[in-house]
C-alpha cells in the first residue's frame, strides 16, 4: 500500500515502494523537509538487521569456544551488584576443579582484574574506554579480540564479566553459551519491570546480598513475581557472595552448563 | 522500553548502521535511512538520531538522517493462541488465559529497512542538530 502525501507547494506524490508494506510512519513531512532531492523511485530496499555484524562475530566466538570444549557464560549486572566478589568466591571454590578463564570488561581500570588475580585463572582484560566515547557493554568483536590472550585449549570454563549496566549488555550476543545476571536485593524489587530486556535475556538470575535481607525492606516475593512476569523461564539462585551462601549452587549451575556443551 | 539516564550504546549501533548503509548505497548519496526499532529494543530514537549526526559527520553520509519507525511488542499465547500487545507494562503472561507460555511475535526488530537516495538539501541542518562544539562535547560523555 502506497503512502500519499501533499506538499505545501501543491505538489503531491505517493511512495509505493516501501518494503514493509502496509504500515504508517511515525513522522510527518514538514514543508521543505525534502526539498532539494527527489523522492519516489530512489528508494533502495535494505532489510538488514543492524546486529548482523555483531552476531556473526558472536557465532565465530562461540565456534572458538566449542572447538576447545569450553563453556562461556556472560555475567551481567548493575555496577556494584557483586559480580567481582562472586567471581572471587567462584574461583576459590572451583579453581582446583575446573580450568577457568575470565574476560573482564571494565570502562577504564584494571581494578576488577586486580581483585581476581592470584586464583590461578587466566584473565584477559578488555578496557572499553578506548572507543568512541567509551563503551557501556562488551560486544562480540571486543570479546573476540580477547580470545587470543586466553589459551582456550587449556580451559574448561570462560566467565565473561560484562560492564556493569542493566541496559546495553543485554543487546549484544558475545558468543556465550548462557547468560547469568547478578542482581542485588539493594536494587529494589521493581527492577525487572524497569529493565525487562536485561531480565528477559538471562538464563539465570543470582539474587545477591541475601545476607542483608534482615536489614532491608526488600519484598523478595514481590521481586520474584516481577521477575516471573518478564521471564518465566529464568532459574533463580539466592546467594550472598560475601558470606558464601548459595555459591555452591551457582557452581553447580556452572557445572551443568559445561556438561551441556561437552 | 528503557529508563533514561543510562549510558548509551547508540553510538556503536550507528557504526553498524554506517557499514550497512555504505555497502547498500554503493557510493550514491543518501538522504534518509529508514530504521525499524522494536519496542523491546533498548534503542532510544532521539538518541539514535543524534548519535547518527556525530557518527556520520565528516563522512560521505554527512547530512543524511535516520527516520525511526517504532514497532509495538506483541505476543502470542502458546496455550490458547491469544495475540495481544504487550503494552507499557512488560508482563509476558497471556492476557486471556494467564499462561506464562507466550512467545514474542514482534517488537524485537532492529533493522535498516530502506534508504532514500539523493543528495541531502544543500546546507540543510537536520532536525535536532546542534553546533559542532556541543556535539563533540556530547561524544565524550
Amino acid at each position: 500500500m502506497g503512502r500519499f502525501h501533499r506538499h505545501d507547494d501543491g505538489t503531491a506524490h505517493s511512495h509505493d515502494d516501501h518494503p514493509a508494506g502496509d504500515h504508517s510512519h511515525g513522522h510527518s513531512h514538514g514543508p521543505g523537509d525534502h526539498s532539494g532531492y527527489q523522492t519516489g523511485p530512489d528508494r533502495v530496499e535494505v532489510l538488514e538487521r543492524i546486529f548482523d555484524e555483531n552476531d556473526k562475530t558472536a557465532a565465530a566466538n562461540r565456534g572458538s569456544f566449542a572447538a576447545s570444549g569450553v563453556c562461556a557464560v556472560n555475567l551481567m549486572s548493575s555496577p556494584g551488584a557483586g559480580k567481582t566478589t562472586l567471581l572471587r568466591e567462584t574461583l576459590q571454590r572451583m579453581a582446583g576443579e575446573l580450568r577457568i578463564g575470565i574476560i573482564e570488561g571494565d570502562i577504564e581500570t584494571s581494578l576488577d582484574a586486580d581483585r581476581l588475580a592470584g586464583f590461578g585463572a587466566q584473565i584477559a582484560l578488555i578496557n572499553t574506554g578506548n572507543g568512541f566515547g567509551g563503551e557501556c557493554h562488551l560486544d562480540a568483536p571486543m570479546v573476540g579480540s580477547a580470545l587470543p590472550r586466553l589459551a582456550l585449549s587449556d580451559l574448561d570454563l570462560v566467565l565473561i564479566e560484562n560492564v556493569g549496566n542493566l541496559v546495553c549488555p543485554a543487546e549484544f550476543d558475545v558468543g556465550e553459551h548462557a547468560r547469568a545476571m547478578v542482581y542485588a536485593i539493594t536494587e529494589g524489587e521493581e527492577k525487572p519491570l524497569k529493565y525487562p530486556v536485561m531480565f528477559r535475556s538471562c538464563d539465570l538470575v543470582l539474587v545477591n546480598k541475601m545476607d542483608l535481607l534482615p536489614y532491608l525492606g526488600f519484598d523478595l516475593d514481590g521481586f520474584l513475581a516481577n521477575l516471573r512476569a518478564v521471564n518465566p523461564a529464568a532459574a533463580v539462585i539466592q546467594v550472598s557472595a560475601r558470606t558464601g551462601e548459595g555459591v555452591d549452587a551457582w557452581c553447580g549451575w556452572l557445572r551443568a552448563r559445561l556438561a551441556e556443551v561437552r | 522500553m528503557r529508563a533514561g539516564g543510562d549510558p548509551v550504546h547508540e553510538l556503536s549501533l550507528c557504526g553498524a548502521i554506517a557499514n550497512i548503509v555504505t555497502r547498500h548505497a554503493a557510493g550514491r548519496p543518501v538522504s534518509v535511512i529508514h530504521v525499524q526499532v522494536g519496542q523491546l529494543r533498548q534503542v532510544v530514537p532521539d538518541t539514535l538520531v543524534f548519535c547518527w549526526e556525530l557518527v556520520s559527520d565528516g563522512t560521505p553520509l554527512a547530512g543524511s538522517r535516520i527516520d525511526v519507525e517504532g514497532v509495538p511488542a506483541r505476543m502470542r499465547c502458546r496455550a490458547c493462541g491469544h495475540v495481544a500487545e504487550v503494552g507499557d507494562l512488560p508482563v509476558f503472561a497471556c492476557r486471556d488465559c494467564g499462561s506464562i507460555d507466550a512467545e514474542v511475535i514482534s517488537g524485537e526488530e532492529f533493522m535498516v529497512t530502506s534508504l532514500d537516495l539523493g543528495a541531502a538539501p544543500d546546507g540543510a541542518v537536520p532536525d535536532g542538530a546542534v553546533p559542532d562544539g556541543e556535539a563533540n562535547e556530547g561524544a565524550s560523555t
